[in-house]
């Protein structure tokens, strides 16, 4: 390497999610809603001084063919409550959790992130995201209201709307003097009116500016909308270009994107999602992780994720067999509201299902595959498998190449899956000298290298 | 250790009840806004063997309409819910009761909001209803015209919210995670349930996201004064605060056995089955060495910014206040929620020498046993989940 400096790697770690990365049925894997298993992943990510935790969000439990999909984890807690209980038993690491935008009011959301906020010392971020179905909204005032071409529309308001509520404070809002018996620096702090295609609202906010003046944005999305978003709004985008070169392109054009809304390089930092299997040798690993992914996709697993494809009840078909010969339904997408799977993102991958299937079918005879196995080869992918040397190389290159600023890893075992990259990987990190050995700030500001937020007194100067 | 015959429990609100109370020593106010001054708070209630918490809350920076265009008074809030996930890890024995306003959220919402904080404090979680008929708050929202909506409409809705609160709660029975390797479930869908509650102002599908919290039934308070209130709580609460003494909007609400009598009346009228509620009295309190000293305290206070308090004031010396309470025990009052005019003065009285006062009059606790959930501590039984052998 030449004399420029190396470029300091970013690290969340997601508290596993309801979906089949998660394995539920290993003997180390705990529960995923006693508080004991979120004070212990927080406290190990904040040991080896990871920038912040994430938490995904999904507010009704995902069905398959009519039915409750009984074969991940399921049962979660609210995101941000779950999120300020961590911050009781932590004390620098960042505290990131998905907020719906579709089912949620500005005032809420921008109360509750902002107490947060205030309630961290500064440690608040958003993943901001919108509804793609009416099946969400059968649990919610509103059910499903919302076009879809509003959905980005009403994403892009509630941020907007939220940053209007975070900013209605002067930064000395409160002066809190006994003596004067001046505790308001003036008489409308908080005042606010914001009348706009989604809302219609005024009145006084609530909180004063919090610690880090809002919550740390973060946009989770690949697509061109997701790109352009996050290049005007967000401080973090979460990717799943998770491969190198990909990840290059990926970098490349949302960084260009950046200069058009006046923002800097280093203003929004780029984190795909990435999963890990460490061994002590090379073939270890190798072997680690292709037992977990024979856990991850179980037989039955294979099924549903067939069905997902084929959008109908394959449950006669033999796992350990041939991928069926016919093809999928496509009569009902996504969309529509009528396809088999219902509450999961994921099913919008196979936008052409047909061609999946013969994808799938290539695969299986060409290399004598089974179903499952298919399944695990095109859905099993983990993105960093090796000894811990080989897996901190790999990271600390994505960085220094620009295919990323670093990763959200998210392990497959709950609490305890953090603690062998905690131990193993990051003190190799730390060596290469692209990783903190301690954090030098208190905000999740100060973590991600983002600019302190422009004060008021600025901005009205 | 078995449940004492009256609970003390102390209502957080700020640096204290009394508007002049941010300006007094000691009052922390510009701490308000961080986790120190809650946390600080809650482990003294917890020191002088509270039963619980509450914590105030509203939607606007203006805690009253009048204070609007004024800077001399002590205004925002955090988030209520979010102050008691904050001090749930850091305490082990009371019970944790932020107050929600039910007209402006959603019931899916407070349910999982709750039921976490139920599961981070291990059964320690408890509820305060608020209905918001105030204009202002309505206004951030945009969604609603309050004075179209008849006070009983407000009302009825809120009996909904708490209804659909406690079914997404039974939505997951408590032994749904089987995690059976063989046939690869994690879960037995036979024991999660849709509740498919159809009310008039809102229609919820279910199940919660949220797996039973530890106490199947989270504890639900609310405050009435007056006969709508009162209904509200019999038909949707386990706790009623009443303020014996004190005044509502409709007058004088009549001493405690007049309140005890008029929530009898209100579960005999909505046909409650189950556990009769607990009522708890509401009380202001200004605490001085001599009862002279109290009403000199607060006339200060009030020259500075007059109290106007729907409950009782009581400012006097701690026996006073021990006596008031304990014949509020005789007329058969469950327990006293007592608002400390002066956080920083009152709440270390209140639990340094009103709490032992009481413990040695035999009305409370004056040690905690092994952490229980806040249903233990009231003596409320864990609910049998309303779904279970359907």
């Amino acid at each position: 390497m030449s004399d420029k400096p190396r470029k300091q790697i970013h690290l969340a770690a997601h508290f596993p999610g309801v979906n089949n990365t998660t394995v539920w049925g290993d003997p180390a894997s705990g529960s995923h809603i006693e508080f004991s298993s979120f004070r212990h992943f927080a406290q190990t990510a904040e040991r080896a001084k990871f920038d912040f935790l994430f938490l995904a969000e999904g507010l009704r439990l995902r069905e398959q063919g009519g039915k409750i999909y009984d074969l991940d984890v399921m049962g979660r807690p609210d995101n941000v409550s779950i999120l300020m209980a961590m911050a009781a038993v932590t004390e620098r690491i960042g505290l990131a959790g998905t907020v719906n935008s579709t089912f949620n009011e500005p005032l809420d959301v921008a109360r509750k992130l902002a107490s947060l906020d205030h309630l961290s010392h500064g440690r608040a971020a958003w993943n901001v995201v919108t509804s793609w179905d009416e099946f969400t909204g059968e649990n919610f005032r509103r059910g499903g209201y919302l076009p879809k071409d509003k959905r980005y529309l009403r994403a892009q308001e509630m941020l907007s709307t939220a940053q209007t509520l975070w900013d209605s404070w002067d930064s000395d809002g409160i002066v809190a003097d006994a003596a004067s018996g001046e505790f308001l620096r003036r008489p409308d702090e908080g005042a606010f009116d914001v009348h706009s295609d989604q809302f219609d609202i005024s009145g006084r906010f609530p909180l004063p500016r919090s610690p880090q003046g809002r919550p740390v944005i973060i946009q989770a999305g690949d697509s061109e909308e997701g790109r352009e978003f996050a290049a005007a709004s967000a401080d973090a985008i979460f990717t799943r270009h998770a491969e190198f070169s990909a990840g290059q392109e990926f970098y490349a054009d949302v960084k260009a994107r950046l200069a058009q809304f006046g923002r800097r390089h280093e203003d929004l930092k780029i984190l795909p999602a990435a999963t890990f299997v460490l061994g002590d040798t090379e073939e270890e690993a190798a072997e680690n992780a292709r037992q977990v992914q024979y856990q991850q996709v179980g037989p039955q697993t294979a099924i549903a994720f067939a069905e997902q494809v084929w959008n109908r009840d394959l449950s006669d078909v033999d796992p350990d067999g041939p991928v069926p010969s016919f093809d999928p339904k496509t009569e009902d997408d996504v969309d529509s509201g009528g396809h088999i799977s219902k509450g999961r993102a994921s099913v919008r991958m196979y936008r052409d299902p047909v061609a999946t299937a013969n994808e799938w079918r290539e695969l299986g005879a060409a290399e004598g595959l089974s179903l499952r196995e298919v399944v695990i080869r095109k859905n099993g992918r983990h993105t960093f498998v090796g000894t811990p040397q080989r897996v901190a190389d790999t990271i600390d290159r994505f960085v220094q190449e620009d295919a990323s600023d670093g990763f959200v890893l998210v392990p497959h075992i709950t609490p305890g899956g953090l603690d062998v990259f905690a131990d193993q990987v990051v003190p190799l990190l730390q060596e290469k000298g692209s990783f903190r050995t301690e954090y030098s700030g208190t905000t999740l500001r100060d973590h991600l290298g983002l600019a302190p937020l422009r004060s008021d007194a600025l901005a009205q100067s | 250790m078995s449940t004492p015959p009256f609970h003390l429990a102390i209502a957080l609100d700020g640096t204290g009840w009394h508007p002049a109370s941010w300006r007094e020593p000691g009052a922390r106010p510009g701490d308000q806004f961080g986790p120190e001054f809650w946390v600080d708070q809650a482990r003294a209630a917890e020191a002088g063997f509270a039963s619980f918490v509450t914590i105030e809350d509203g939607f606007t920076a203006v805690r009253k309409p009048s204070d609007e265009g004024r800077t001399d008074r002590s205004e925002g809030h955090l988030d209520a819910t979010l102050i008691a996930q904050r001090v749930g890890p850091v305490t082990e024995h009371l019970g944790i009761v932020p107050t929600v306003i039910t007209t402006h959220t959603e019931p899916f919402h407070v349910s999982t909001q709750i039921a976490t904080l139920d599961w981070v404090t291990s059964g320690r979680a408890g509820q305060r209803i608020k209905v918001s008929a105030d204009p202002a708050e309505a206004a951030l929202f945009g969604r609603r015209d309050p004075k179209a909506e008849t006070r009983e409409s407000l009302f009825d809705e809120t009996a909904d919210h708490v209804e659909v609160q406690r079914g997404l709660w039974d939505s997951w029975e408590d032994d749904a995670e089987i995690r059976d390797v063989a046939t690869g479930r994690f879960i037995d869908r036979e024991k999660l349930h849709y509740i498919d509650f159809v009310g008039s102002h809102f229609a919820v599908r279910g199940p919660s996201i949220t797996p039973r919290p530890p106490q199947g039934q989270p504890v639900v308070t609310a405050l009435a004064h007056v006969d709508t209130a009162y209904r509200l709580a019999a038909r949707a609460a386990d706790v009623v605060f009443t303020t014996p003494d004190g005044a509502g909007r409709d007058g004088p609400t009549g001493d405690a056995a007049t309140t005890l009598a008029a929530t009898r009346a209100a579960e005999a009228e909505v046909g409650r089955t189950g556990d009769p509620l607990l009522v708890v009295g509401d009380l202001l309190v200004v605490l001085d060495d001599d009862a002279a000293s109290a009403r000199a305290h607060l006339s200060r206070l009030d020259a500075v910014a007059p109290l106007r308090s729907d409950a009782a004031i009581l400012a006097g010396t701690v026996g006073q206040v021990a006596d008031t309470l304990e014949s509020w025990a005789a007329a058969g009052l469950s327990g006293a929620r007592l608002r400390p005019a002066v956080t920083a003065s009152d709440l270390p009285r209140i639990t340094r020498e009103l709490a032992p006062e009481l413990a040695r009059r035999g009305l409370t606790r004056s040690a905690w046993g092994e952490p229980g959930t806040f249903r233990d501590l009231l003596g409320l039984p864990r609910p049998a989940d309303r779904y279970a052998h359907a």
